[in-house]
């Protein structure tokens, strides 16, 4: 009978159709939506996306660069063609499903389904068989054996007999909308995020705040209503050298007061007024970056005057020397050249400005690279040789190493706002039980009909089901049995 | 004895079971494949207690975690998720020859796991993105969908060899489980494939969205998931809605394994966020 409905109503629907409704009404479109957006999906994987337009010039040359840069390659999952291609999909889900629920909807939700007896005992798989008690003990029989498998019964008697139907599961019929319901949530949501939310990083140093972020997909500078400080950064390591932990003290700052504090590490986030930070790289702080007065310094000269400290006499020399020509040094300590100047140069990490590179050739020992920092006279302390060198005439600052030993880090946030993700959450749950519903669930019908002849009675049996026929089959066959051992 | 002793063992105990298989339909003997279904009952308790055992090792380094975490543990979850569907399906559809072409494929991806040079077999700690209770709920719902699309693929490669002589009763060919039987099984085993699929990947946009702050982000691996979502929700509507059946499904059945194998091994080729899954 559902099938007739079904087919009547099509015929009818397609007739007064519009093309248009028709084109989308296709199981055929479906399918080759679902192939193309498999097929298009595989290009992003293979081609990098949303890298810098350098990147891909040097990649694929100038003419193929624009050739795919036109066609929405770099970044094809927001192309209008992809999106089209989604659009399109559901558009096909929605009229497919408004098409046959408006079909299927009087079968789901009547209150009290019309049975149509000869639905069942005109089935090739209908059985039938004799009895001597008459309609009324028959019933009394086989009521309680489908009554006790079937939510659903119903007795309708007539003059020549009676027939007891049974279903359950009507309502499984809806699981398919219900998963396609879900794909618009889903769909509605990222839509919605993607409208309303943002999506950015910010990189903070230890001890500073800020409420501006860089927005991911734009580069566009984004300002929060609140202000987050990094209060310390820290990295735990394994002993073998692998990453344990990254972990960002942060508090949240509204007016210069603090309104929230929470450590955070990757997989634990902070959420403050709907806005997420997500623990999502760090790195160390630039030399430049270190708070440093300016010093000047001179720029590169010919020859410059060096001081040389006999650490076991604790005397000091005073030795000009050209770049490149090696002088001796007192007390028959060695022989030093210096190699070149150069304007920056960075010691652990640390900037320690223009400086003078060369190398020492000690009386017994391998030569050595010495770093000769114009405006640290005391650097070259550290090296701990037999003699301590030194630029002398410079302009000079306070080196204090135990600062630079300490490095100084920053933390990188990822600051998220999706007002979609309620909607994405409810279609994941809508799709997991449609899903179910849709494949482990079936809805069964039986139907036992009792004709009183003279004598005895004939009962005609059978079961329909939407789903699943085997497992019908068997269900069946035990009803039967019970029908026939009572 | 050590987990990888006993993992060792166990891809053993599924070699073994492949052979009976392999026995029982090449030399027709159905009889062994009582004793074939008895060693993959064994090969799964080996790997069982391998796992758990691996489990138990890793809190004793002090860095315990599930044994879910790389390549290698994968891997051999994988053939123990294998494992225990096709004894679920042997025992429900009493069709024991579908393990000719389900054991080897357990017993392959054990063999590769312990024998690559490739795959370090050795415990390792947890990095920081992996530490999470989504790990478990992830990963075993992925891996429960790939077991079940590999025996779909199994038994869609048995079709098509069954499906060019059907009425041939004698040789390997007359052995193999009748065609609308493998049409059904297969069409069964895409929908429990699916249903987990969908759940590990939505599983995944949760966890990322918990660690990361999005819950999509067009990442290669993600991306083939949905590849491979896209291609079995086509099976799906054209067995339902257009009544396809037999050869174009299992042609259907053997791309989506096509997709699933790459969003599992290919995808490490590839740049992106899922990198832990590399060797």
């Amino acid at each position: 009978m559902a099938q007739i409905i079904v087919a009547h109503h099509e015929e009818f629907f397609l007739k007064n159709a519009n093309p248009l409704w028709k084109f989308f009404c296709s199981v055929t479109l479906t399918i080759v939506l679902l192939l193309s957006l498999a097929t298009t999906s595989i290009i992003g994987t293979v081609i990098p996306q949303n890298e810098s337009p350098d990147a891909y010039l040097h990649a694929y040359g100038a003419f193929r660069y624009q050739l795919l840069s036109t066609l929405g390659i770099f970044d094809m999952y927001h192309s209008w063609w992809f999106q089209g291609l989604l659009l399109l999909l559901t558009i096909n889900i929605v009229v497919c499903s408004i098409d046959r629920l408006s079909g299927s909807w009087k079968l789901i939700f009547t209150r009290s389904p019309k049975v149509r007896p000869e639905r069942f005992t005109n089935r090739s798989d209908a059985r039938t068989l004799t009895d001597k008690r008459n309609t009324e003990e028959l019933v009394s029989v086989y009521e309680p054996i489908v009554a006790r498998r079937y939510a659903f019964c119903k007795v309708t008697r007539s003059n020549n007999g009676a027939v007891i139907y049974g279903e359950k599961g009507r309502l499984s019929r809806l699981g398919v909308y219900i998963v396609h319901l879900s794909v618009i949530l889903l769909l509605l949501g990222g839509l919605a995020g993607s409208f309303f939310g943002f999506e950015g990083y910010v990189n903070i140093a230890e001890g500073e705040a800020t409420d501006t972020i860089r927005l991911r997909n734009t580069g566009q500078i984004h300002r929060l209503d609140f202000q987050i400080r990094c209060d310390d950064f820290s990295l735990t390591l394994y002993e073998t050298g692998a990453p344990k932990e990254y972990r960002s003290a942060l508090t949240i700052l509204e007016g210069g007061q603090a309104v929230k504090q929470k450590d955070i590490i990757v997989n634990d986030p902070l959420r403050y007024r709907g806005i997420n930070i997500f623990q999502s790289s760090y790195g160390k702080l630039q030399p430049e970056k270190m708070p440093r007065p300016e010093t000047p310094v001179a720029g590169p000269a010919e020859a410059y005057t060096l001081n040389f400290t006999s650490r076991a006499s604790g005397m000091s020399y005073t030795v000009s020397a050209k770049v490149g020509v090696p002088v001796d040094i007192p007390e028959g300590l060695g022989k030093f050249v210096v190699m070149a100047y150069e304007a920056e140069t960075a010691f652990r990490g640390m900037d320690v400005g223009a400086a003078l590179k060369g190398i020492l050739t000690p009386k017994a020992g391998e030569p050595v690279e010495v770093l000769l920092p114009l405006k640290f006279a005391n650097f070259d302390k550290m090296r701990g040789g037999d003699v301590m060198i030194a630029v002398a005439n410079q302009p000079q600052e306070k080196f204090t190493p135990q600062q630079s030993a300490e490095e100084r880090y920053y933390t990188g946030l990822q600051v998220t706002n999706d007002p979609g993700v309620w909607l994405v959450y409810t279609g994941f749950i809508l799709m997991i039980a449609g899903c179910f519903a849709t494949f482990y669930l079936s809805h069964q019908q039986v139907c036992i009909v009792i004709e009183q002849l003279r004598k005895n009675s004939r009962v005609t049996f059978a079961g329909t089901t939407n789903r699943n026929k085997l497992a019908m089959k068997n269900t069946t066959e035990k009803i039967f049995n019970a029908m026939t051992n009572s | 004895m050590s987990s990888s002793h006993v993992l060792s063992i166990s891809t053993f105990i599924f070699a073994l079971a492949a052979f009976f298989y392999m026995a029982a339909l090449i030399f027709k003997k159905p009889r062994l494949t009582l004793p074939a279904r008895w060693t993959v009952v064994a090969a799964v308790v080996a790997t069982t207690a391998g796992l758990l055992l691996r489990w138990v090792e890793s809190y004793q380094m002090g860095i315990g975690h599930a044994p879910l975490s790389n390549l290698y543990e994968s891997l051999v979850f994988f053939s123990w998720t294998a494992g225990v569907i096709y004894l679920f399906v042997e025992f429900k559809y009493k069709n024991a020859l579908i393990g000719a072409f389900v054991t080897p494929i357990a017993f392959l991806a054990m063999a590769y796991a312990s024998m690559s040079p490739n795959i370090s077999d050795r415990i390792q700690p947890l990095v920081p993105a992996l530490k999470s209770n989504w790990l478990i709920a992830h990963v075993a719902t992925c891996f429960f969908g790939y077991a079940a699309f590999a025996i779909a693929f199994g038994m869609s490669i048995m079709y098509l060899i069954k499906a060019r002589n059907p009425e041939k009763i004698e040789g390997i060919i007359g052995h193999l489980p009748k065609l609308d039987v493998l049409d059904e099984l297969t069409h069964r085993m895409v929908l429990f494939g699916f249903l987990f699929l969908t759940g590990g990947i939505i599983t995944g946009a949760v966890w990322a969205n918990s660690a990361w702050g999005s819950y999509w982000s067009w990442d290669p691996k993600e991306t083939w998931s949905l590849i491979t979502w896209f291609v079995y929700a086509t099976l799906l509507h054209a067995r339902l809605m257009r009544g396809w059946e037999g050869k174009q499904i299992a042609y259907l059945s053997i791309l989506g394994f096509a997709a699933v194998l790459f969003t599992y091994f290919g995808v490490n080729l590839l740049p992106g966020l899922h990198s832990y899954g590399k060797v």
